[in-house]
């Protein structure tokens, strides 16, 4: 799960006597499961709910580029270098999309970004981890996606129009992900004993972290109630995050490799495993700016936005320059 | 921040010789590096034969409000769909 | 390396190198800007062409191996060779610089490679032939989109003519080498299998000017050239390329990956 935390604007979910005739409607319109559209109305602060969620699930593909873009030019063979790239272009090109959606509502591309760099908009937490092997890079797709997956394949289902149309089109391409990080892990787990050592490794310190991109558990999450009425929240942090460790447990078990929870256990009576949460405290700490990586990934975003600015600037002064040349003609 | 390369919605004919269809939007100096930026951003998976580009500023949009009067009066206008006209098996496929 | 010497599987295998080995550095400098570009479209973009520009060397380097006859794959000639070996332009191994550095490299080569590769498609040489033929479908785009480029910062604002004029500067020195040939690509032209390099240079002079000329920049006057790329004697960067590239198939051998 990319949005993380996303505070809901407003004072909670109102009943319908509380609501005026076209907060009514509204309301009713997405218990239809029909769209919003941009044009149509909406209350203000589903409006900036929205931005939120969709401006921080953006960030989290472009900052998301960051860790996995660190193994590129090191990737051992031209097959893995090119999917690598490829992948972590397919992120790039997410975050397009979702800037896009999130322009609908009325902000744009510039604005969003200058809140990133400025610190007042967040990315997914996890992105604050390093990737310090190459199983990384299979632990990243294998666990990072399955997890995004996991909850972007409910937003499909969003209220919101531009924003479930970006999400079909995200995980029509983000297929591939998870299956390319789940094969380099294949190779790691039955490689060399090194090899092995690097996949371990990779799963210890991407385990907790990856359950983390859930958010805090339910009774924590004061936020979900209002965001699940307007269904752009679909499921319950903890129901994803269940069945996230449901999912991947028995892939686990097929690489041979061990969970580094050492209390995970499955659970006939409740059909699913029983597991341990990660330590919220680390997870609060990092979204406050203390993970491993929150420096430098702003540093890299922030430069390569500055360094960028007289490229963007001297396109564009060429366009207007053409434009006029050609109404001269 | 004022400088911000306009927005360009992208419209994709794909290779069933389908209409253009709107595939999303993304920020060009011109129309030209429109076009340039549609192809890497839309067609990596080989999804078209022709991009349409136009700035989003230009487009003129029906407003929802008049949803309905714009329409309706063509859902009640069921006989221009074929299945409104009930032809005997017989007559064979039309 | 002296003429006498040299049969034509061996000159051959050398000019498979020069082609894929440029793909493949050029590839490697371009994947650096991927998350870092001035802008998503742009990033996109040059991920495109280093992903085509890794797929060519796919190709070049596995023709490569099966003219050579050792039983070298592709990817063993990547990431198992030194330097020395290695038979790339210097141009392309030139470190990225700011993006306009990065996009004047970029069409420099794109140029250059059009034209070789339009020759190539005619290669006596029909494998050579059909991978140039793919090959240049893919770089038509690219040296539109960088020649497009180089355009619009040369023509734009004072500060970005100024760094693309200083980018053609420091790049010029590199590009005569694209364009002088040795003993290997006399016993090619020979065959009918490679072009002498000699006579790319009038059509890339004119196209280089075009563009130029559209971008307001001026082109250096001045003839001299770098060389030694194509026989192996490189610049101080290209180790530090291929310690990142070839470490992890140098710190476990035989590991599959």
């Amino acid at each position: 799960m990319y949005a993380q935390m996303v505070k809901t604007a407003g004072t909670g979910v109102k009943k319908p006597s509380e609501m005026t005739a076209q907060e009514r409607d509204f309301q009713a319109k997405i218990d239809r499961n029909e769209k919003i559209e941009p044009k149509d109305w909406m209350p203000d602060d589903y409006r900036a709910t929205l931005i939120r969620q969709i401006g921080q699930h953006a960030h989290s593909e472009i900052v998301g580029q960051l860790p996995e873009g660190n193994w590129i030019t090191r990737a051992p063979t031209l097959e893995r270098k090119a999917i690598l790239l490829a992948k972590v272009q397919d992120e790039a090109g997410h975050g397009l999309y979702l800037y896009s959606a999130c322009e609908t509502l009325g902000v744009s591309r510039d604005e969003l970004l200058d809140m990133l760099h400025q610190g007042k908009m967040k990315y997914s937490s996890i992105f604050n981890y390093p990737t310090l092997n190459w199983a990384d890079i299979g632990a990243v797709g294998w666990l990072v996606d399955g997890a995004a997956i996991m909850n972007q394949v409910q937003l499909q289902k969003t209220s919101y129009g531009p924003y479930a149309r970006a999400m079909v089109r995200i995980c029509k391409e983000e297929s591939f992900h998870q299956r390319q990080g789940y094969s380099i892990m294949m190779k790691m787990a039955t490689g060399s004993k090194a090899q092995q050592a690097m996949a371990q490794d990779a799963l210890n310190r991407l385990w907790f972290p990856s359950l983390m991109m859930f958010g805090p558990p339910d009774k924590d999450s004061v936020h979900s109630a209002q965001s699940m009425a307007w269904r752009i929240k679909i499921n319950t942090n903890d129901e994803l995050r269940q069945r996230f460790v449901d999912q991947t447990m028995p892939q686990m078990e097929y690489l041979g490799l061990t969970c580094p929870d050492p209390s995970v256990k499955w659970n006939e009576d409740k059909g699913g495993y029983d597991y341990t949460d990660p330590d919220w405290d680390e997870f609060f700490a990092v979204l406050r700016g203390n993970g491993p990586c929150n420096t430098e990934r702003m540093a890299a975003r922030v430069d390569a936005w500055d360094n960028g600015a007289w490229v963007r600037d001297g396109l564009m002064a060429h366009a207007n320059k053409k434009a006029a040349r050609v109404a001269a003609e | 921040m004022s400088n911000e390369w306009p927005l360009w919605e992208v419209f994709i004919r794909g290779q069933h010789g389908m209409s253009h269809r709107h595939v999303g939007s993304l920020h060009a100096p011109d129309a030209e590096m429109a076009i340039k930026n549609a192809r890497d951003v839309y067609t990596r998976r080989n999804e078209g034969v022709s991009i349409w580009v136009v700035e989003a500023a230009n487009i003129a949009a029906s407003s929802p409000s008049e949803k309905g009067p714009l329409y309706e009066p063509s859902n009640s206008k069921v006989y221009r769909h074929p299945t409104f006209f009930n032809i005997p098996d017989d007559v064979g496929a039309m | 390396m002296t003429n006498a010497a040299l049969t034509t599987d061996e000159a051959l295998f050398q000019f498979l190198l020069r082609l894929g080995d440029n793909t493949l550095i050029l590839s490697h400098r371009v994947s650096e800007w991927c998350g870092h570009a001035p802008v998503i479209e742009e990033d996109i973009a040059l991920a495109n062409t280093a992903l085509d520009l890794i797929g060519q060397t796919q190709f070049w380097l596995g023709l490569a191996g099966e003219v050579e006859g050792k039983g070298r794959s592709a990817d063993q000639i990547a990431y198992l060779r030194d330097a020395w070996d290695f038979r790339n332009l210097l141009l392309v191994e030139r470190p990225n610089g700011d993006f306009g550095k990065t996009l004047m490299r970029q069409f420099l080569f794109d140029a250059w490679q059009s034209l070789m590769l339009a020759k190539l498609m005619k290669s006596t040489n029909i494998r050579i032939a059909e991978i140039a033929e793919k090959a240049s479908k893919e770089v038509a785009y690219h040296v539109e989109r960088s020649a497009d480029t180089v355009v619009g910062l040369g023509d734009g604002t004072p500060e970005s003519h100024a760094r693309m004029q200083t980018a053609l500067d420091d790049l010029y020195p590199y590009v005569g080498e694209m364009f002088i040939g040795d003993a290997v690509d006399a016993a090619l032209v020979k065959d009918g299998i490679a072009p002498d390099p000699a006579s790319l240079r009038n059509d890339w002079d004119d196209l280089v000017g075009r563009v130029m000329a559209e971008a307001t920049l001026t082109i250096p006057q001045k003839p001299f050239a770098h060389v030694g790329g194509k026989s192996g004697t490189h610049t101080e960067h290209l180790g530090y390329v291929l310690a990142d590239m070839q470490f992890l198939q140098r710190a476990y051998p035989g590991a599959e990956w």
